[in-house]
C-alpha cells in the first residue's frame, strides 16, 4: 500500500512516507511511556489506564505537522498547507474555549477533537505556525522585489512601528491611568494590575544594569528583598512609617549594591553573572538562618500599610489622631479605596524610574553606560573610569530594587525569604530580555505579558504553563532580540535633514539637542 | 619634550613584550614606530595610556611621571588613544560616538571641536545619525580618530589607522593625520605596519624589534636605509 501512495506523490514519494513513517514512530517513542497511561485510583489501588486516544492524536497530529513542513520545502504547494494549518488552528483554538463556544452557540457540549486542553493548544499553535509560514512563503514568491528594495520597505516599517510605540506607549500611561476607574475593574483585575506594574518597575531598574550597562545581574531579587525587609525590619523594631523607610530602603539596596559591586566588577561575562547569582542566594540564605531578626522561614507578617501621605489612614478607622481615609474625602467607606492607593502608588514609583531612566540616558553617565556596554576597551580610551560608571549603574539599578521591595512588603503585609528566591530574578530578567534590552516600552509589554498571561490563561488550569512556555518561545523564535530592540539615539544634530544630505553648517554650530 | 619613554619593561605573565624601550616625542611632531607582527608595537602604546602596566622603567608626558596612572586620568591629562581596530561603539550613532570623546574635554567648546572634526571629514557630518556599526571602514577609522580628537588631546596616540583599509582609503586617513598636525601642531604618536606611508609623513621613526628599539632616525633616513628597506618595505610599496 506503501507504494501505491508513494507512487501517488510523484517523484521522491518514496523518501516521503519513510520520512512520515520515521516521525511517526519517533513520536509513538516518546508519547508511549510519556502519555499513554495514566493512573487511576482504583478500588484494589492505583490502576494504570491507557490514553490511546490521546496517543494516536498526538501521533497524527505529528505526521500531519511533518507533512506540512514537507510539503512546504517545494514551492506551489503553499496554500494547502496553508488551509489545512489554519483550519487546524481553529479546530484547536475552538477546542481549547470549549466550554465559551458551546454557550455561544447554544450547544449542550462541543463536540471537541482534542483529547485535552493542553493537545487543543498545541495543535492550534502548530496549525498557526504552520499557516503563517506558508503565507509568508507565498508572499515572498509573488512579491518580486529585490533585496535593496525590501530593506527599505523594512526601513520605513521600522520608523512606522516605532511611531506606533509612542502611540502605544501613550495610550499605555493612559489605560495605567484610568484603571481603576474602568467598568470591568474590580478587586482581581487591580491586583494583577498592581503585579504587573510592580514588576514593570523591577524590569525597568534591572535595565539599567542589564540593559545599558550590559552587566548579567542574575541576583537582582536580593536588593528587592533588602528593601523589602529594611521596611519590613523598621516597621517591627523601630515602628517607621512607610515614607520614611522608603527612602532609607532604597538607600540600603543601593549600598548592598555597591558592597556587591566592588568586589565583583573586576569580572566579566560568566563570572559576574555567577557571582551575582551568588550574592542573591546569599541574601536570602541569612534571611533565612538570622531567626533572631528575620524571624527565618516563618517571615515578618504585619507589616503596616502605608498611611495617606501623612494625611489619612487606610484602614476602617483612624488611629494616632488620623482620620480615615473615607473620613477624610468624605467618601463612603469601601476597602477598594485602599487597593486603589497602592495601585497608584507604585504607578507612581514606575513613573519615576522612567522619568529617571529617560533622562539620565542622556547624561554623561547614561552614556558612559552605554558605551561600555559595547566595547570596555574603547571606553578606557577615552577617559571613563569604568569602576565608577559600573559601581553608579549597579547602586542606582539596586535602589530602584529596594523601593520596589519596600513597596512589596507594605503590599503583601507579610514577607518571608520564600518571596525572594531566583526564579524572581530570572522574571525580572526574562523580562528585560525579552522586552528588548534598554527599550522601557518593550519592557512593559513583555511584563504584562509574562506576569499577565499566567492569569489569562487561568481557565487552562495546570496547563497554563505550558501556554506561558510556548509563548517564550514564539518571542525566542521571531524576536530573538526582544520584543523592541530599536535604540533611540541620545543626541542629534539640531538640523534634521536625512542622513546622505549635507547639514547646513549653522545646525552644526549650533550643536545638538536633546531629541 | 612632550613624551618620554625611558627603559619601559612591560610584561604578559612572564613573557617581556617590551624590554627596556626608550622613545620620546617632542611637541608638534609626528612620529611612526614601525615593526613587524608581535614586536611591541601596540603594547608600547598601551603602556604609554595606562591599559597595560610597565613594571620597569618611566613615562613622563608634559613634564609629569604617568607610569602607574590609570587610564582615565592619563586620558584626562590630554594623551588621546585611538586603539587598534578602532574599536568604535558600533550601536551608537556617529554623532553619539564623537559625543563620548568629548566627555573629558570642556563641554563649552563641544560645538567648536564637533564643526572641527565635521570640517576634518566630512564624510562624518553627513552620516551623523547613522549608527557606528554601519559606516565602511574607513570612515570607522575616520570615526575612531574624531573621537579621539574630541577630547581635545596635546598628544594623540594612533595605532594601526591603517589596518585593513584599501590603499585609497589609506591615503585620505594619513592625509588627514598628516593635516591635524600641520594645522592645529597636534603632536602624533602613530604605530604602524604600513612602514612606507608612515614613514613619509613622520618627522622622525623609530624600528622596534622583538620588544627593544634598534633604530631611529629621521622618516627620510629610515626610509632610505638598507635594512628599513629589506625588513619593511620591499614586498610591493613601491
Amino acid at each position: 500500500m506503501s507504494r501505491s501512495i508513494a507512487s501517488a506523490m510523484g517523484p521522491g514519494g518514496e523518501s516521503l512516507v519513510k520520512e512520515l513513517g520515521f516521525t511517526a514512530l519517533i513520536g509513538l517513542a516518546l508519547t508511549v511511556p510519556l502519555i499513554s497511561y495514566e493512573t487511576i485510583d482504583d478500588v484494589g489501588g492505583l490502576q494504570l489506564q491507557g490514553r490511546w486516544a490521546a496517543t494516536a492524536f498526538i501521533v497524527a497530529a505529528l505526521v500531519m505537522g511533518r507533512l506540512g513542513i514537507i510539503l512546504l520545502r517545494t514551492p506551489g504547494r503553499e496554500t494547502w498547507v496553508a488551509a489545512g494549518g489554519a483550519l487546524a488552528a481553529v479546530v484547536g483554538l475552538l477546542d481549547l474555549f470549549r466550554d465559551t463556544v458551546a454557550g455561544v452557540l447554544g450547544l449542550e457540549r462541543w463536540p471537541a477533537i482534542s483529547p485535552s486542553y493542553t493537545l487543543a493548544f498545541l495543535l492550534g499553535v502548530g496549525g498557526a505556525v504552520l499557516a503563517i509560514r506558508a503565507a509568508v512563503q507565498i508572499s515572498r514568491r509573488n512579491s518580486a522585489i529585490s533585496k535593496a528594495e525590501r530593506d527599505a520597505r523594512m526601513e520605513s516599517l521600522g520608523e512606522q512601528v516605532r511611531k506606533l510605540v509612542r502611540v502605544f506607549a501613550a495610550v499605555a500611561v493612559l489605560f495605567a491611568l484610568t484603571l481603576p476607574f474602568m467598568p470591568f475593574s474590580n478587586r482581581y483585575v487591580m491586583d494583577v494590575g498592581t503585579l504587573i506594574v510592580t514588576y514593570v518597575m523591577l524590569g525597568w531598574g534591572l535595565n539599567i544594569i542589564v540593559g545599558y550597562a550590559g552587566l548579567l545581574d542574575l541576583g537582582y531579587v536580593a536588593f528587592y528583598a533588602v528593601g523589602a525587609y529594611s521596611y519590613a525590619l523598621g516597621a517591627q523594631y523601630l515602628g517607621v512609617s512607610f515614607w520614611l523607610a522608603l527612602p532609607f530602603a532604597g538607600l540600603l539596596a543601593a549600598s548592598f549594591g555597591l558592597i556587591l559591586g566592588f568586589p565583583v566588577l573586576r569580572l566579566r561575562g560568566d563570572y559576574f553573572a555567577i557571582v551575582t547569582l551568588g550574592f542573591g542566594e546569599i541574601i536570602r540564605i541569612i534571611l533565612i538562618n538570622w531567626y533572631d531578626v528575620t524571624n527565618g522561614p516563618d517571615g515578618i507578617s504585619g507589616i503596616p500599610r502605608p498611611d495617606f501621605f501623612g494625611l489619612a489612614t487606610m484602614t476602617r478607622r483612624g488611629s494616632d489622631g488620623l482620620p480615615a481615609f473615607h473620613e477624610y474625602f468624605g467618601l463612603e467607606y469601601s476597602s477598594e479605596h485602599r487597593v486603589i492607593f497602592l495601585y497608584y502608588l507604585i504607578v507612581a514609583m514606575a513613573a519615576l524610574v522612567a522619568v529617571f531612566t529617560v533622562r539620565i540616558r542622556r547624561l554623561p553617565i547614561g552614556r558612559a553606560w552605554e558605551a561600555l556596554r559595547e566595547d570596555d576597551i574603547a571606553c578606557a580610551s577615552l577617559g571613563i573610569n569604568r569602576t565608577t560608571v559600573k559601581l553608579a549603574a549597579f547602586g542606582i539599578s539596586a535602589a530602584w530594587g529596594g523601593f520596589a521591595g519596600a513597596f512589596f512588603a507594605t503590599r503583601q503585609g507579610f514577607i518571608s525569604p520564600e518571596s525572594f528566591t531566583f526564579i524572581e530574578s530570572a522574571i525580572i530578567l526574562a523580562i528585560v530580555v525579552m522586552g528588548g534590552m534598554g527599550s522601557l516600552v518593550g519592557i512593559a509589554i513583555a511584563a504584562a505579558l509574562l506576569i499577565g498571561l499566567p492569569e489569562v490563561f487561568r481557565d487552562l488550569a495546570e496547563y497554563r504553563m505550558v501556554a506561558f512556555g510556548a509563548g517564550l518561545v514564539m518571542i525566542m523564535i521571531w524576536r530573538p532580540r526582544g520584543l523592541l530592540s530599536h535604540r533611540e539615539p541620545s543626541v542629534l544634530l539640531a538640523d534634521r535633514s536625512p542622513p546622505g544630505r549635507p547639514v547646513p553648517a549653522k545646525a552644526v554650530a549650533a550643536g545638538e539637542v536633546a531629541q | 619634550m612632550m613624551l618620554q619613554v625611558e627603559g619601559v619593561h612591560t610584561f604578559y605573565g612572564a613573557i617581556e613584550a617590551l624590554k627596556g624601550v626608550d622613545l620620546h616625542v617632542d611637541e608638534g611632531e609626528i612620529v611612526a614606530l614601525i615593526g613587524a607582527n608581535g614586536a611591541g608595537k601596540s603594547t608600547l602604546l598601551m603602556t604609554i595610556c595606562g591599559v597595560a602596566k610597565a613594571r620597569r622603567g618611566r613615562i613622563t608626558f608634559a613634564g609629569s611621571e604617568i607610569t602607574a596612572e590609570r587610564t582615565d586620568d592619563i586620558v584626562r591629562r590630554g594623551v588621546a588613544c585611538s586603539p587598534e581596530g578602532r574599536r568604535i561603539f558600533p550601536r551608537m550613532t556617529v554623532l553619539e560616538n564623537l559625543r563620548m570623546g568629548a566627555l573629558t574635554a570642556d563641554p563649552e567648546r563641544y560645538d567648536e571641536n564637533l564643526a572641527a572634526v565635521f570640517e576634518l571629514f566630512p564624510r562624518l557630518k553627513e552620516r551623523a545619525q547613522q549608527r557606528g556599526g554601519t559606516l565602511s571602514g574607513g570612515e570607522q577609522q575616520m570615526l575612531a580618530i574624531g573621537r579621539a580628537l574630541m577630547s581635545e588631546p596635546t598628544l594623540l596616540l594612533l595605532d594601526e589607522p591603517s589596518l585593513g583599509l584599501a590603499p585609497l582609503v589609506v591615503k585620505q586617513i594619513f592625509e588627514a593625520i598628516r593635516r591635524i598636525n600641520a594645522q592645529r601642531r597636534m603632536t602624533v604618536l602613530l604605530v604602524e605596519q604600513n612602514a612606507h606611508h608612515a614613514l613619509r609623513l613622520a618627522h622622525r621613526g623609530y624600528v622596534l624589534v622583538t620588544g627593544q628599539i634598534t633604530m631611529t632616525g629621521t622618516g627620510q633616513e629610515l626610509l632610505e636605509n638598507p635594512e628599513v628597506k629589506a625588513a619593511y618595505l620591499e614586498g610591493g610599496h613601491a
